[in-house]
């Protein structure tokens, strides 16, 4: 099946998110769609799966024009998606999963389970899709979770196969085993369009490329005329930096050091497992690893955020175990979290008040209990320069801001007080590449100032850009400590838990 | 080979990766200790205070029998023994489940340790008298009745991810139009079907309010039941007093006995002597049960209630089934009502539903959202409201307003013990928006 998209226009508002996109996938191609976070891959995506209807330019199936209500009836028409968020019911079964909405029935639209079951059977077959279909999705890896999301498609007969950023949860161990998946499903005569901002992913596995910017296509090009350089230039517009520029390291004193630490989550279940783990002024710690493997609780545990289970956490020799939040920004520890809206910005309040959130009830921002809001906007006007943060005013929403400026107010908050350890978990996460530089630089410097630096990144490139040490983390426990110089296999099998790394701790 | 495989490993086979995380349907090992302790302690209570504290010559007359049934003789025990033969078996169930922490059986050993406990405190309530056992079981069948509809029709919306805190409103509804039009044209089954139409119009209402504008669930749903409450009480007094004679004596459906079934000793006057909302109530949870749990629609409702998103982009229209769920389901918590007026009393009365919408809603949470599982919560506070009326009988020196407290009081006791933390359907309450 040849698919094209002719003059795809869609407009939110004033936003045009698509603007007159070209786009054709030939019948058993690899096809990677390429942009930074924003440049409108997702909307085109969402109009080709009928989730979203165009404003203007068509979609054709080998050359006839079509329309598509629903994802239902793009779905009949052979398309298929895997949304960058899984959509799975994570209380079904894999086979449940599969047939929704394409049910095999018997009569008086009773389930046929066993039709079902033999269906993914054969696919898994067909493809190496290896799953069992009686699993609760719950209780899979989202290695194998993605697989069932193609077996949703396939199930669905679907020639083509949209991919929505779907390395972005796996190891590289699973990455290169998806990639076999695409070139087997290539190889029967389906399409895939491959969506993802990763410029080595790109080059590994695509036929052909196409790269948008700011809802247009800027380009489309092929691996062998191209290379990493040339599709970051044309994807940002402009030439970047794709190495992190820093010194070698200098470490001093140690800052943080974490004994025996044991936490648990929210069904007692042992997430962070007797890790001990150091860090020194004037280095950047970097915690690798899958996610869901213990980091996020790890940082929370750090930052005051959740009660431990044992151990200990000194910092600058004083144990501060058990401290709240509070205390621990009192202490001099920066926390730039995870999930910035969730965790790390009051939305709906200004930029100027979260850019105090943290001291906002003393000096110069509050006085005798009552807030001196001059001060605070003086604070905002300030920042807003230093770290070029881009708003309209200091009083707009936070919310109204993009990604990269919202990371940018988190920043710049947590940086702007005395700090001794900077905690940061997932810096970039849905950054542009102009942002990722500005905070890769901040981080560098905070270091090069002698700050103990912890970074928590799934993306194994920043981990190895950004790191002096490289702390791999699985199942809650420190499967090793590496140099950065190591190579990408080991560490990939560490986070997989196959091999513990011998090398010193330090 | 390309830049980034050269720096990988073949596909080697991805290695088992995650702990499955533990499973939520198995109860926690201090869970069963727990039950376990408290049957000891029952135990303790059956030998003591209904045991070695009765005089031995006490005796109570358990009768087995009611009208249609092969006659049965009636069952005479001592007090003190009875209780302490079982005390000590309940203090070995309890026992049991202290030491062997069984996942499968526990609940099933507790509850039979519970029922243990009941017997030994029923012989001590009846001590000196008789105690009409299988009326009393055909009564907790009645007080069951009205909860399974209310409870069924919260599980048919909160499946498909609408709270529905407005039973007691459409409870009401139903209650209050099956009399009428029950009492009007003298025809009871238009007075059932009139009662579902009733429930049915609120619980489109209540799907209007929250899928079109996105009003909370649990506000539209307050609201409902206030407006529902008013305006029953204020046609009763309006249309339905004047005119009482005509609008408001509908006759009641009378017991039917299920031939042969119904002669069966003590099981046959409990659960073969019933009226037609009985009967209609043990249908519709088997309908609902195995429609939700085996067949494509509720594959669909469910995958609705849990992830709207990816109901969605399989093709299933969200809203459309949240409307047709909460519609069914309002007309099922009508037929509920309807069973106040003419399956019981046979005249509405201004609030005569008492509450028990919000009871139905306690036993669907206790009962994890499953229909059986809210059939044992129903049946539990329908046995505490009959036991409290035989026990207002017998006079046993509780003053009354403790007595109707009571089912209540140890409904929420039991259950809340038992059931520990749920699982809502994940998207239960959550307002649907396409992306």
């Amino acid at each position: 099946m040849r698919l094209e998209l002719v003059g795809v226009t869609k407009r939110f508002g004033a936003l045009v998110a698509n603007d007159s996109v070209d786009l054709a996938v030939e019948p058993g191609e690899i096809h990677c769609l390429l942009g930074e976070n924003g440049a409108g891959k997702s909307t085109l995506m969402n109009v080709l799966f009928g989730l979203l209807h165009a404003d203007e330019g068509e979609i054709r199936i080998d050359g006839d024009a079509v329309t598509f209500a629903d994802p239902g009836e793009a779905v009949r028409r052979g398309i298929g998606m895997v949304h960058q968020h899984f959509m799975l019911v994570p209380v079904f079964t894999v086979a449940e999963n599969v047939v929704l909405g394409f049910e095999p029935t018997r009569r008086f639209g009773f389930l046929d389970h066993r039709k079902a079951r033999a269906d993914i059977r054969r696919l898994s077959a067909e493809f190496g899709l290896e799953v069992d279909p009686d699993a609760t999705v719950e209780d899979l890896p989202v290695g194998v979770q993605q697989r069932v999301e193609i077996l949703k498609a396939l199930q669905r007969d679907a020639r083509v196969l949209i991919l929505d950023e779907p390395t972005a949860v796996l190891t590289p161990q699973e990455i290169s085993a998806l990639f076999e998946i695409m070139r087997s499903l290539g190889a029967s005569g389906r399409s895939i369009l491959f969506i993802t901002h990763k410029l080595k992913e790109v080059l590994a596995v695509a036929d052909r490329i196409t790269v948008m910017r700011l809802g247009r296509v800027v380009g489309t090009t092929t691996p062998q005329e191209s290379d990493e350089s040339a599709l970051a230039a044309m994807m940002v517009g402009r030439s970047v930096e794709l190495v992190v520029q820093k010194g070698p390291a200098n470490p001093g004193r140690e800052v943080l050091r974490v004994r025996d630490l044991t936490v648990v989550d929210e069904r007692g279940v042992v997430v962070v497992d007797h890790v001990d783990l150091e860090v020194r002024a004037g280095e950047i710690v970097a915690l690798a690893g899958v996610q869901g493997n213990g980091q996020t609780e790890i940082v929370e545990a750090l930052t005051g955020l959740r009660p431990l289970r044992g151990g200990s956490i000194e910092l600058d020799g004083s144990e501060v175990a058990g401290s709240s939040p509070h205390e621990m920004i009192r202490a001099g520890v920066a926390h730039v979290p995870e999930d910035r809206q969730r965790d790390g910005l009051v939305l709906p309040m200004s930029v100027a008040d979260n850019l105090v959130l943290d001291i906002q009830d003393s000096e110069p921002f509050a006085r005798f209990g009552s807030r001196d809001l001059a001060a605070v906007r003086a604070n905002a006007e300030q920042k807003l320069g230093d770290f070029d943060i881009r708003a309209s005013s200091v009083d707009v929403a936070v919310a109204t801001l993009s990604g990269g400026n919202q990371q940018k107010v988190v920043v710049a908050r947590e940086l702007s007080r005395p700090i001794k350890l900077l905690v940061a978990s997932q810096p970039t996460r849905g950054l542009d590449v102009g942002s990722i530089e500005y905070v890769h630089r901040q981080i560098v410097a905070q270091r090069d100032r002698g700050v103990a630096v912890l970074i928590v990144s799934s993306e194994l490139d920043e981990v190895l850009a950004l790191g002096d040490r490289v702390v791999v983390m699985f199942r809650g426990r420190i499967m090793g400590v590496v140099d950065s110089s190591v190579d990408r296999d080991t560490i990939g099998l560490m986070m997989a838990g196959v091999v513990e790394s011998r090398a010193a701790t330090r | 080979m390309s830049v980034l495989e050269a720096a990988l490993p073949g596909p080697s086979p991805p290695p088992e990766q995650h702990a499955p995380p533990p499973d939520s349907r198995l109860v926690s090992s201090g869970r069963i200790r727990g039950m376990g302790t408290f049957l000891v302690a029952l135990a303790a209570v059956m030998t003591f205070a209904f045991g070695l504290g009765v005089p031995s010559s006490d005796r109570a007359t358990f009768i087995l029998t009611a009208p249609p049934a092969v006659n049965v003789a009636p069952l005479t025990m001592s007090v003190r023994w009875v209780s302490i033969v079982l005390a000590v078996l309940c203090a070995a169930a309890g026992l049991w489940l202290v030491f062997r922490r069984e996942q499968r059986a526990s609940y099933l050993v507790f509850g039979a340790g519970f029922t243990l406990f009941l017997w030994s405190f029923l012989t001590w309530v009846a001590r000196g008298a008789q105690l009409n056992f299988v009326q009393m079981l055909a009564t907790t069948l009645i007080s069951t009745t009205p909860l399974v509809f209310g409870s069924l029709s919260g599980i048919m919306c909160e499946r498909s991810g609408v709270i529905n805190i407005a039973i007691e409103g459409q409870f009401l509804a139903g209650a209050f139009l099956g009399a009428m039009i029950g009492s009007v044209t003298g025809d009871l089954w238009l007075g059932v079907l009139a009662g579902a139409v009733a429930g049915g119009l609120f619980g489109w209402l209540l799907a209007f309010l929250t899928l079109r504008y996105g009003i909370d669930q649990i506000i539209a749903g307050v609201v409902i039941v206030a407006f529902c409450t008013g305006l029953t009480t204020f046609l009763t007094e309006q249309v339905l007093t004047p005119d009482q004679a005509t609008l408001n004596s509908p006759q009641t459906f009378a017991a039917i006995g299920i031939p042969l079934l119904d002669k069966i000793p003590i099981v046959g006057p409990v659960l073969f002597d019933q009226n037609v909302f009985v009967y209609l109530a043990a249908v519709l949870l088997v309908v609902v049960h195995v429609g939700l749990f085996r067949t494509r629609w509720g594959l669909r409702v469910r995958a609705v209630g849990e992830h709207p998103h990816a109901a969605e982009t399989v093709g299933v229209h969200v809203i459309s089934v949240r409307y047709r769920n909460v519609i069914l389901g309002g007309a099922i918590a009508g037929i509920g009502g309807a069973s106040f007026t003419i399956g019981s009393v046979g005249q509405f009365s201004p609030q005569m539903t008492a509450g028990l919408g919000y009871v139905a809603l306690a036993a669907m949470i206790f009962g994890r959202w499953r229909p059986f599982g809210a059939l044992g919560a129903a049946l539990l506070f329908g046995f505490c409201v009959s036991l409290q009326s035989f026990l207002a009988v017998l006079n046993v020196g509780i003053p009354s307003p403790f007595l109707a407290m009571a089912p209540y009081v140890i409904t929420i006791a039991v259950v809340s013990g038992l059931v520990g933390r749920v699982r809502p359907p994940a998207a239960d309450g959550a307002p649907y928006r396409r992306e």
